[in-house]
């Protein structure tokens, strides 16, 4: 346990970490302070104190992270910052009244006076946008002098407190003073906060900084003209693109204020999108449909997550071992890892391995599957229980389908089916190795299959889809994917969700869930929101993921519906794993004939003959009658065919006697 | 799929009496559920029923593999165990040979025991007798036929071999193609 704890790194998110350790930081310099201040009888118990005020501290800053995160992604208004500084400040006097040492009162005072003019200065001088270096240079100075006046109150607040009592703690001066350096904690933690606060209005507005030294004075946006000029020659060099993506997505940000006079923001959106292509190798048709998805600094995100690897995971296979003896055993190997996070008991994340890990003893053993973290969810949401019926649709190379079969412990049936052939090789080999002994495998077309085998509890769908979310993994994806391809393969996933809706037992409840590694609208919201049109007795229902984005209720003018924000997206830039998309449907037992026959019919009937042609049919009445007994026939088969397709359960033996 | 004949069944039972003897009784007698043998294409597989019955719906040409594969009939009639089989060998083994860290890899890779990588061996093994081969830790690795019997290895030098190789779960590696 030892060495894997040495080994361990911090979580992967640096801002966190980072601010930790400056906490971490700060609360070791107060401990060195204390220490020289002090004698070394007392040395101890302000040890003591200080490591339980840096953890208060630590505590406070979770506490207060989510605030600051709402104010930098809301874009920070300069009347919020100045109200949040005066906020601040009037907490802060309410919080020295109790202490009153009045010299530290005043200057505390006076820093606070300082900081807050000076925010709304360097506001000011953001809104003309020219002086980018001076503010920049005013900012750091400050903080400077911010530095060594905290230093200076540090030490008054410590001769104070030590002075006073000779250094000598006594029962009596021992409450007074660690209520001291309460405060003294206090005080710093806030003073961390607005230095945080101020380096992240500091970055955000160094890097429009930035922009403007280095893009926005040399940026103007090529016209047609120079754009056809530009792709006869071949295009231009990659800094130049860059460059230009840049000042297009600032552009783009606050385009009322920074837009060229007489320039149209298509003319920006067409330019970035041409850019982007060029820069990351797109094709122009999947970048401007990808880059409709986001707003414009997610896209780029989006874009330049797609050419960084996610992380290897393995899924610990629990027929097998546990995770922990699995983990233990990796590491014993070279391997480091680390749980995946708090939603899954299964997955570990591998950071680096001496070995290759798909090809370890524990592996060959099948103690684990490689597997990336998206793939984990859909599984999660189907939610298997032990002695279920279970369809997994197209389940190739079978990581689903063996996670499937490790929730069910082995009991009840999975069909693994995979319309390739030579897939399902791979598939039986991963479903032996794994030690899955519930699992049939076959191979057929997933649009056959009410017509194989109906009656599951449950049906797994990870559709065949053209893999935006996993561009990292396939970057083929880039260039080969064209209109029609989304076109057919959209097509395929509404015939295969209904198949699937179409395959669970229709005497009972049952779940299907639908899931895609892509993240466009028409593979995934659409298709589920076609398939909740063509059968009413299935709603979309809470997948049990607690992360990831909702779904999309409506995209560019098309309706899905409310429900559909019940959905789950997963983005490569947010969530570090593949883009995906997940949604659990709940088909509902099958209602009864009775129940559903309504009057429609018939004044639709009444309808077609009141029309136009009304007076046409009336002419040729003498020789055209209407049989009503063999129309009876007609009606009554139209009537069981539109019933069937709405999704209930018609009799058969009854049309039996009617049609034959 | 069909069940097994008289002579195929014989062959299929004497082949896994060879490793894991009286236990074969386990196999067909469970407490739990009632499983069957079952040959489709050439390969014998181990399932339960309820599930056999369910499989029964999947056409001839689009069953791949349903419960546990335990090995096919070669082209001249032999049964042939697989690694697949391994979980139930493992499970129910007369015989066992442990074999230490640095002897892992190489068995892996389809190499026979050598003396130099045995850690343990099931005590009065004798010759020629079907084991399952276990790391230190163990984890079943593969299977084999012992070369000698537990005493004669004693005088054995290193590199000696052991236990023939028959088996290993590097096959899932190296033999997808045609294992499955």
């Amino acid at each position: 346990m030892g060495r894997r704890a040495k080994n361990k790194q911090g979580p992967p998110q640096p801002f966190v970490g980072l601010r930790d350790a400056t906490a971490k930081h700060s609360g070791n310099a107060t401990v060195q302070k204390t220490g020289k201040a002090s004698a070394a009888k007392r040395k101890l118990g302000a040890l003591d104190d200080t490591e339980s005020i840096t953890k208060g501290r630590a505590k406070k800053f979770k506490h207060e992270q989510p605030q600051k995160k709402n104010q930098s992604g809301s874009g920070i208004t300069h009347e919020n910052e100045n109200e949040d500084s005066s906020d601040s400040e009037s907490e802060h006097n309410a919080l020295d009244k109790e202490f009153k040492a009045t010299p530290l009162h005043s200057s505390k005072k006076d820093l606070f006076e300082a900081e807050s003019s000076e925010g709304s200065s360097s506001h000011s001088e953001d809104l003309t946008d020219q002086f980018g270096h001076k503010v920049q240079t005013l900012d750091l100075s400050d903080s400077e002098d911010q530095a060594s006046h905290d230093d200076d109150i540090q030490n008054e607040t410590l001769s104070e407190s030590s002075g006073s009592e000779d250094d000598i703690v006594t029962a009596r001066n021992m409450e007074k003073r660690s209520g001291a350096l309460d405060r003294q904690a206090r005080r710093e933690q806030e003073e961390d906060f607005e230095e945080t606060m101020q380096s992240m209005q500091k970055d955000q507005e160094g890097s429009e900084m930035m922009d403007v030294d280095v893009d926005i004075e040399g940026f103007r946006l090529p016209t047609a003209a120079e754009r056809e000029e530009e792709s006869r020659n071949g295009g231009t060099d990659l800094a130049t693109i860059q460059r230009r993506i840049r000042g297009c997505t600032r552009v783009l940000n606050r385009f009322s204020k920074l837009a060229e006079p007489g320039r149209s923001r298509s003319e920006y959106v067409s330019q970035i999108i041409a850019d982007i292509a060029y820069n990351y190798g797109y094709n122009e048709f999947l970048t401007e449909r990808l880059f409709q998805l986001f707003n414009v600094n997610e896209a780029i995100e989006f874009f330049e997550a797609n050419e960084t690897p996610r992380p290897v995971t393995i899924r610990a296979n629990t027929l097998r071992t546990r995770r922990r003896d699995l983990a233990q055993a990796l590491v014993n190997r070279g391997v480091n890892l680390e749980p995946i996070g708090k939603w899954s008991k299964e997955g570990l994340q591998v950071f680096e391995s001496s070995v290759p890990i798909g090809a370890t003893p524990e592996y060959l053993a099948g103690h684990y599957m490689l597997q990336a973290a998206s793939s984990f969810l859909p599984v999660i949401a189907l939610d298997p229980k032990p002695n279920e019926r279970i369809l997994d649709m197209a389940s190739a190379p079978g990581g689903k389908t063996t996670y499937i079969s490790a929730m069910m412990q082995n009991t009840g049936v999975v069909f693994a089916n995979d319309a390739t052939k030579a897939r399902t090789k791979s598939l039986s080999a991963n479903v032996h190795r794994l030690g899955c002994k519930n699992v049939i495998v076959c191979n057929y077309d997933g649009r056959e299959f009410p017509k194989v085998l109906g009656g599951f509890d449950r049906v797994l769908l990870d559709a065949p889809c053209s893999g935006t979310g996993v561009i990292s993994k396939d970057p083929s994806v880039k260039i080969n994917k064209s209109e029609r391809d989304f076109t057919l393969l959209s097509h395929l996933q509404k015939q295969l969700i209904l198949c699937a809706i179409d395959s669970v037992d229709p005497k009972k409840a049952s779940v299907v869930v639908y899931s895609t590694c892509s993240v466009m609208p028409e593979e995934n919201e659409a298709v589920v929101a076609y398939a909740l049109r063509k059968r009413s007795h299935v709603k979309i229902v809470p997948s049990g993921l607690e992360f990831g984005k909702e779904g999309l209720s409506n995209f560019r003018g098309k309706h899905f519906g409310d429900s559909l924000k019940l959905a789950r997206r997963f983005y490569p830039h947010v969530h570090n794993m593949d883009g995906f998309f997940v949604a659990k449907l709940l088909v509902e037992r099958r209602q009864k004939m009775e129940t559903a026959t309504e009057g429609s019919h018939p004044t639709e009937l009444a309808g077609f003959i009141d029309d136009e042609h009304g007076e046409l049919l009336d002419a040729s009445r003498g020789a055209l009658t209407f049989d009503a007994e063999e129309d009876a026939r007609y009606m009554e088969a139209e009537r069981r065919k539109r019933l069937k397709a709405k999704g209930y359960r018609v009799r058969p033996q009854k049309s039996v006697d009617t049609v034959v | 799929m069909r069940p097994l004949t008289e002579d195929e069944s014989k062959l299929v039972f004497t082949k896994l009496a060879n490793y894991i003897g009286k236990n074969l009784v386990h196999l067909i007698d469970r407490p739990d559920e009632v499983y069957c043998f079952r040959l489709h294409k050439d390969r014998v597989y181990y399932v339960p029923e309820r599930a056999m019955r369910l499989a029964a719906s999947v056409a001839r040409p689009n069953l791949i593999s349903l419960g546990t594969c335990f090995g096919k009939f070669s082209k001249s009639g032999k049964f042939k165990l697989h690694i697949t089989a391994l979980d139930y060998l493992a499970q129910y083994a007369k015989y066992k040979v442990w074999i230490k860290p640095n002897g892992e890899m190489p068995f892996l890779y389809g190499n026979h025991v050598v003396k130099a990588h045995l850690g343990r061996i099931t005590e009065d093994t004798p010759e020629h007798q079907g084991v399952v081969v276990f790391s230190m830790n163990d984890t079943p690795l593969g299977f084999g036929v012992t070369a000698r019997s537990t005493l004669d290895t004693r005088k054995l030098d290193p590199t000696a071999i052991i236990v023939f190789h028959q088996a290993d779960v590097g096959e899932y590696l190296r033999d997808e193609e045609t294992l499955f």
